[in-house]
């Protein structure tokens, strides 16, 4: 995948281009206005003298007189000395020419008709005119004939001005865009710093500090989620990684016992020569621990397996009631030994794993036929419960768990007398894999001991939707 | 019977060797994957028992190697890492059965056997004996000199199984998987409890005993005088 581009670059390149687009319109406006500002003032003038010069035209003394005729269209153009006048009579005949540009390819190329009285651009061979022709009809309503007017005035200095005007105010532009987009860069950089602030903070968290916490209100409203969020992983990381050291060091607690009992029988054995029958002691002893040790290394992988590898389910619709039947039948003769009775009320289908539940099925019923006296029944009830779920119980007559046990039934290698655990072959860790299957079938596990009774109660959501 | 093991583990590997030579194998041990994937495609055996991680090729290639080759030898994969992965890609791969570390001698033993008698055909039997008991599986009956003995279908099924293992020692996690379907440990002396009652109805009013305990290991049939 491409990786994305950095939010500095991106919101910057934001900055330039709404600086550009921004700028360019502002120009545009302004060098039209400009140039229509120009073409007003001229049009204004070129009127002035045109309106005058039809006024000489209109008085007939003038007409016939052609030194005065001449005398007053030189009058006209006093104040206006940049602009020229071209006349022309209905014959063709120049009546008028200012000196300065030869207006009369001009106004030959007039024809009358529509747009032939505007003022428009005009260029003889060296420079550039605005000018206006126009057709003035002189005489009664009868016999009206037409002369030409045309006025122009250079416009060369205007031009240059705007050339200049809009190469400064594009240069202007261009440094505008750099300037806003280094501003832009240089705010985002600066906006940024906060979260320069927690990657700052977050490189300094250490394995053995991970109660440090972000605070959420010491960051901008914005980077508040990401805080919260990351103290909320912060949390879950630093529960794991407590239950990990702790489970390593109990590990390391739990395999020293057999090692030591392996090392001292092995060596005392070795002491000294021995009858063979001596050494097969030793070593039906020492594989008494190996045993226990690999059940404990077995247990410790089932239960890695269980918490980290949720996808691995294999779901199956099952028949819960036929499962505990079989459980049944596996142990009933041990429980008969004990004179325990093993029933099972209610029957369910479920979607899971098959042989994780039945394994964590069957650690609860071993404890419970362990613990039950003799007489008594271990009772399984399978069902709905109220909420949906489906709800099985494992119940036995027998010793009350005192409250204090309760919350730490389920840990891994807890043990409610630690004294005792001989009378247990297992490992402490029965109920901990308990807890780690139903969990990962998004179930739950609870425990209820008193008067006299202990129940264990699972409870699965009826969908399996578990690995979800 | 010749079996061959690539393990590159010096203690276990010689355990090994040591183990089902005395169970009456023929043993070849390679040390490493080349000296095994060499062996195992050039000599002819009857079972390969191979350990997954070796430091050079691994059993999976080796395996892989024997099986691309047409070879059917049957293959019991050894493993530290009991993950689903690996189980699957053992026998996706053409593996027969597989074991993990740390596993008990016995039950290695057990599934050598089976996985050895596997290739023999099935004969088709209605009855076992063994000494002066009589499985008749038809019947699901059970007679021991001359007298009728009544079993449940479980103490039948564990009977049957000791059986049919005769004069081999069944650990106890092989017969809660095979008798029960059980496939792991229950931390109880379910198995003890099962064959004290079998024993009570099959052996405990006859001088010959049949079924034996073989101390730290598991169970045994056999006819009494043959050891």
């Amino acid at each position: 995948m491409r990786r994305p581009l950095s939010l500095a670059l991106r919101l910057t390149l934001m900055f330039g281009i709404a600086a550009a687009v921004a700028f360019t319109i502002f120009g545009w406006v302004i060098v039209q206005s400009t140039e229509n500002h120009f073409k007003d003032q001229d049009s204004d003038e070129l009127e002035v003298i045109a309106d005058a010069a039809q006024a000489v035209l209109s008085d007939n003394r003038a007409r016939l007189e052609h030194a005065l005729l001449e005398r007053r269209f030189a009058d006209i153009l006093v104040g206006h000395h940049e602009a020229s006048l071209y006349v022309s009579g209905p014959d063709g005949r120049i009546l008028y020419a200012s000196a300065g540009p030869n207006l009369s390819p001009l106004a030959s190329g007039v024809r009358e008709g529509p747009g032939a009285n505007a003022v428009r651009d005009w260029s003889d061979s060296d420079h550039n005119y605005r000018v206006l022709t126009e057709f003035v009809y002189i005489g009664d309503a009868t016999a009206k004939v037409p002369y030409m007017l045309a006025v122009a005035v250079p416009i060369e200095h205007h031009l240059v001005f705007l050339a200049d005007f809009r190469r400064n105010l594009l240069l202007l532009i261009v440094a505008s865009i750099a300037l806003m987009s280094l501003m832009g860069w240089i705010a985002v950089r600066r906006g940024h710093a906060p979260l320069h602030d927690i990657v700052e903070r977050i490189r300094r968290i250490r394995a053995n500090e991970l109660d440090i916490r972000l605070s959420p209100d010491a960051v901008p409203a914005e980077l508040r989620e990401l805080a919260v969020s990351f103290n909320e992983m912060l949390e879950r990381v630093d529960e794991v990684f407590h239950r990990l050291s702790e489970f390593n060091a109990d590990i390391a607690h739990e395999l020293r016992t057999p090692i030591a009992t392996l090392m001292t029988q092995t060596e005392v054995g070795l002491s000294r020569a021995r009858a063979a029958d001596e050494y097969r002691e030793i070593l039906y002893s020492n594989m008494e621990e190996y045993d226990r040790m690999a059940k404990m290394v077995g247990d410790m992988l089932f239960l890695a397996q269980s918490d980290n590898r949720r996808q691995e389910h294999s779901l199956t619709e099952f028949n819960l009631a036929s499962e505990v039947t079989a459980l049944f039948e596996f142990y009933e003769g041990w429980a008969e030994e004990r004179a325990v009775t093993l029933a099972l009320t209610g029957a369910t289908r479920v979607t899971g794993d098959r042989l994780m539940l039945r394994r964590a099925l069957s650690n609860l019923l071993s404890n419970a036929i362990r613990y039950t006296p003799a007489g008594g029944t271990v009772q399984v009830s399978l069902g709905p419960s109220n909420e949906g779920s489906i709800r099985i119980s494992v119940s036995n007559p027998g010793p009350t768990i005192s409250p204090e046990h309760i919350p730490r039934l389920f840990d891994r290698f807890y043990r409610i007398d630690p004294s005792r655990q001989h009378d247990d072959p297992g490992v402490g860790l029965g109920l901990a894999i308990v807890k780690s299957v139903v969990k990962s079938h998004d179930g739950t596990v609870s425990v209820l001991s008193a008067d006299g009774r202990t129940c264990f109660e699972i409870s699965l959501p009826r969908s399996g939707a578990c690995g979800s | 019977m010749k079996i061959l093991i690539v393990e590159d583990e010096a203690k276990i590997s010689e355990y090994l060797r040591q183990g089902l030579t005395e169970a009456g194998f023929l043993v070849d041990l390679a040390r490493n994957g080349l000296d095994g994937h060499h062996r195992a495609m050039t000599e002819s055996y009857d079972l390969v028992i191979l350990d997954v991680m070796l430091p050079d090729i691994n059993g999976w290639k080796i395996l892989q190697a024997l099986r691309d080759a047409g070879d059917k030898v049957p293959v019991l994969f050894l493993t530290a890492r009991d993950t689903v992965d690996d189980r699957v890609k053992g026998l996706e791969l053409g593996a027969d059965d597989y074991l993990v570390k740390p596993f008990a001698f016995a039950e290695l033993l057990a599934r050598v056997r089976t996985l050895l008698r596997r290739g023999a055909a099935p004969a088709i039997e209605t009855s076992l004996n063994v000494a002066d008991l009589e499985l008749d599986l038809m019947r699901r009956r059970v007679i021991r000199a001359g007298r009728r003995i009544t079993l449940t279908a479980k103490e039948f099924a564990l009977l049957e199984l000791l059986i049919r293992h005769e004069n081999e020692v069944l650990p106890r996690s092989l017969i809660a998987s095979q008798v029960w379907d059980m496939n792991f440990d229950s931390n109880t002396n379910v198995i003890d409890v099962a064959i004290r009652r079998l024993r009570a109805k099959v052996d405990d009013s006859f001088d010959c005993k049949l079924i034996h305990t073989v101390r730290g290991m598991g169970y045994m049939l056999e006819a009494a005088g043959e050891s």
